[in-house]
């Protein structure tokens, strides 16, 4: 599946977006900020506070509760300042 | 008749008087407009800024706002619907945003505009990053912010 980062979560990561194969135990939004957490110390860093992370699926707002299966993007980014 | 709103993510710079005639020639059904306008400040916190720079989100940015478009529509008897919302860098005194609502009635067009703007505020997928003399920092998102939206929230 394609993510994508946004603002700083893309700053700390350094890349604005990637394919990544996570494994089938990898089920909901929150399953797959801990694994990319895990890929090194620029994900971490990014993904510090879990709790802070907004996230998309296929460009709708999704709670990290939400099933992964079937998603063509997925995106992590902070929370919104436009307007 | 159904009204299609208007929506724009754009680098370039609007023109509100130029979009709300867009909205209103040659109809003569509508009673009230109201615009609003988010204009870049020099200041944030007291420290002057020389500019903001806003990511986006492309696709999302439009389908989100499309979502709060379409939910305004259905809430408030509206007769036309524009909402434009800038990216990239944006200088002290330029736009940023604009939502422009049309309706027989005021209370309708006033109603409708804040809700939406609350909305973007909160939901639509845009970060602002501030350039100051200290070098550049992403504006942090405001509590006052989420309530504001929060309050338009159907139970």
């Amino acid at each position: 599946m394609r993510v994508k980062y946004f603002a700083w979560v893309r700053e700390r990561i350094g890349v604005a977006e990637e394919n990544v194969e996570p494994p089938a135990e990898v089920r909901t939004v929150s399953d797959l900020i801990g694994w990319l957490s895990s890929r090194g110390e620029t994900y971490a860093y990014a993904f510090e506070k879990p709790k802070v992370i907004r996230a998309a699926i296929d460009h709708a707002h999704v709670k990290p509760d939400a099933a992964i299966s079937g998603a063509r993007e997925i995106a992590f980014f902070p929370p919104m300042t436009g307007g | 008749m159904s009204v299609t709103a208007t929506i724009r993510i754009q680098e370039a710079d609007f023109d509100a008087a130029q979009e709300i005639a867009a909205l209103t020639k040659g109809r003569t059904d509508i009673g009230a407009v109201v615009t609003f306008s988010g204009i870049c400040r020099g200041s944030e916190n007291g420290e002057p800024i020389a500019a903001l720079t806003l990511e986006h989100y492309p696709g999302m940015a439009e389908a989100e706002i499309g979502r709060h478009a379409d939910e305004a529509l259905s809430r408030w008897p509206l007769q036309g619907l524009t909402i434009i919302h800038r990216f990239g860098r944006i200088a002290p005194g330029e736009n940023i945003v604009l939502v422009v609502t049309a309706s027989p009635h005021r209370q309708a067009a006033f109603e409708a505009a804040e809700f939406l703007m609350d909305y973007l505020k909160t939901n639509a997928p845009f970060w602002k990053r501030e350039e100051s003399k200290k070098g550049t920092s992403w504006i942090e998102a405001r509590d006052h912010d989420d309530a504001a939206a929060a309050r338009w929230t159907k139970s």
